[in-house]
């Protein structure tokens, strides 16, 4: 064993084979990749990719057929909070009002270890993190979908996981809204440095928040074609970086590997 | 205008109130109004047409040689029936309200079993492939024999008229209750399992915080279903497993020839069986408020 430092986060030689009625479809092949602690990594790539899949497979939700996941040098196969997901249409309880929702989360991972009214102020604490304590006792269906995100961020934030897997949290949002929250997400990252994963598949939204952008190739048997390091100095202010040389030379980047070399094909 | 001239004279802290009052007033009126509005909006249609089914029943039956008893005479017949739903005047001789609480004592039980057995194996069926391969067909089969074929087999195990009776309401309403659960819980979003999954919830936590919520409204429909067949049920099985129920007094009105007395009781049962219908959707639109999807 070389003495240099290991990866804390390792996707180890995955492949994926989903199986349906004897019909073998391969997904993902191959897929290595190290993250290091406090990273903050977005996956690019066209629909069907198999981008979700790879991020279920970190999440414990499926599994791969090939190769594993390490975190901190422990196999992973089954979900859990220390893998915490934000989903995409935020997944919120819709009978449990937004504090409760958090609460959940809270309760069932910090049962033993903090007290009841350590529980209430730690879910009013991931609340605020996120602007949404005005609206705790509303119900999900109260509140808009940008708030829906924020609440479903703050639940994952609250299990205080090693690792957020973020699974296209902002797709469904208009414009506005997401250029709030991503300020929000970098905000966040900025405080607390968690560990991020994010599937994505907007160039902006991947060259602004992250340190590395996972570039992935078509499917089937999609696999990691590129990696490109950003080199942005952070706190990024998305208002300068729009004239940003490295921040025009990285999305130019993404767009040619996702446009040019890999270009979508449509499977009419 | 002429209240506030008048407090003018009266004093000036009136003055003052009156414009206060006067809007208050009015507004007061026009919810009194829209309430009255409402009211004979509702009301109305139902009354006019119990109004003219009485009246031509009364025009019907008033004909001599007329089988069954006008309106007029089953009031003159069972007036003490429908005045007195509560006189006790020895074991056979009580009030029809005494009678329809025996009989909701009975579904009461048997529903309630039906209910927790019902939930349960419903999330069973639901949640396990192979206990729906494995009982889905047997409940499909036993849901189609009629309730009443269930009596003499009770009969024969129980050796007694009343876990008979309840033991026929719980096989009556078990199975809407049960497959309508299966069904909730068989349409449980992908995204609240892995939610389950995420946080790690242990089968009863996830019963309780996921399952039973997310299909509240399933279960509700079921339960609906189950409480309309109790009441149906339980009518038919008290007229032959006599005791003092609603349904055994129709049997003994029958016999002894009390036509009239047979009507008011229909007229109970199906007050009752409406209430009870209202009930059970009244407390699942309270129970469901939250759990339809977004």
């Amino acid at each position: 064993m070389s003495p240099t430092k290991r990866p804390y986060l390792k996707l180890d030689r995955i492949g994926k084979t989903f199986e349906r009625r004897g019909v073998r479809s391969e997904v993902l092949r191959d897929i290595d990749l190290a993250i290091d602690k406090g990273e903050f990594v977005s996956i690019i790539g066209h629909s069907g990719c198999g981008k979700s899949t790879m991020l279920n497979l970190v999440a414990g939700l499926t599994q791969a057929t090939t190769g594993g996941v390490l975190l901190e040098d422990r196999e992973v196969n089954a979900p859990g909070p220390e893998r915490a997901v934000v989903f995409q249409n935020h997944s919120l309880l819709p009978w449990l009002s937004v504090y409760d929702n958090v609460r959940l989360a809270v309760d069932k991972v910090f049962a033993g270890a903090k007290s009841r009214a350590e529980r209430h102020a730690w879910t009013l604490h991931n609340l605020e993190l996120v602007q949404m304590t005005h609206a705790k006792d509303k119900r999900p269906s109260e509140i808009s979908g940008g708030m829906k995100q924020r609440v479903g961020i703050a639940r994952a934030l609250a299990m205080e996981p090693k690792v957020l897997l973020l699974d296209e949290p902002f797709g469904a949002l208009d414009a506005l809204t997401r250029a709030h929250l991503q300020d929000s997400l970098m905000e966040i990252h900025r405080t607390l440095g968690n560990t991020v994963i994010m599937i994505t598949h907007d160039v902006d939204e991947a060259v602004l928040l992250s340190d590395r952008i996972v570039m992935m190739t078509n499917g089937p048997a999609a696999t990691i074609g590129e990696v490109l390091d950003v080199k942005l100095p952070r706190p990024r202010r998305r208002l300068e970086l729009v004239s940003d040389a490295t921040y025009v030379a990285a999305r130019e980047a993404v767009l040619k590997f996702l446009y040019e070399r890999h270009a979508y094909v449509e499977a009419a | 205008m002429t209240y506030a001239m008048k407090s003018v004279e009266s004093g000036e802290a009136e003055a003052r109130r009156a414009p206060v009052l006067a809007p208050a007033l009015a507004a007061i009126a026009r919810g009194a109004k829209a309430t009255l509005m409402w009211l004979a909006a509702k009301a109305l249609p139902p009354l006019v047409t119990v109004g003219l089914i009485l009246l031509v029943w009364q025009i019907l039956c008033a004909k001599p040689g007329a089988t069954l008893p006008p309106p007029s005479q089953i009031w003159k017949d069972s007036y003490d029936l429908i005045a007195q739903p509560f006189f006790n005047f020895g074991t056979q001789d009580i009030g029809l309200g005494w009678r329809v609480l025996v009989s909701l004592e009975t579904v009461g039980i048997g529903f309630g079993l039906a209910t927790v057995a019902g939930i349960l194996l419903g999330a069973l069926v639901g949640q396990s492939e192979w206990a729906m391969r494995g009982l889905d067909p047997v409940f499909q089969v036993l849901r189609t024999v009629p309730p009443l074929a269930w009596l003499p087999i009770a009969l024969a195990a129980f050796r007694d008229s009343r876990p008979s009776a309840i033991f026929v309401i719980f096989i009556t309403s078990i199975w809407p209750i049960l497959i309508n659960t299966a069904v909730g819980i068989r349409n449980i979003p992908q995204d609240y399992r892995n939610v389950a999954a995420v946080l790690r919830l242990n089968p009863i936590e996830f019963f309780a915080k996921i399952m039973l919520p997310s299909a509240a409204p399933y279960i509700f429909t079921g339960l609906r279903i189950g409480i309309g067949l109790a009441w149906l049920a339980i009518v038919a099985a008290e007229m032959l497993t006599g005791g003092v129920g609603i349904g055994f007094f129709i049997w003994d009105a029958w016999n002894s020839s009390r036509l009239s007395d047979i009507i008011v009781a229909l007229a109970y049962i199906g007050l009752v069986g409406f209430a009870l219908d209202r009930l059970v959707s009244g407390i699942g639109a309270l129970v469901a408020r939250g759990a339809q999807a977004n």
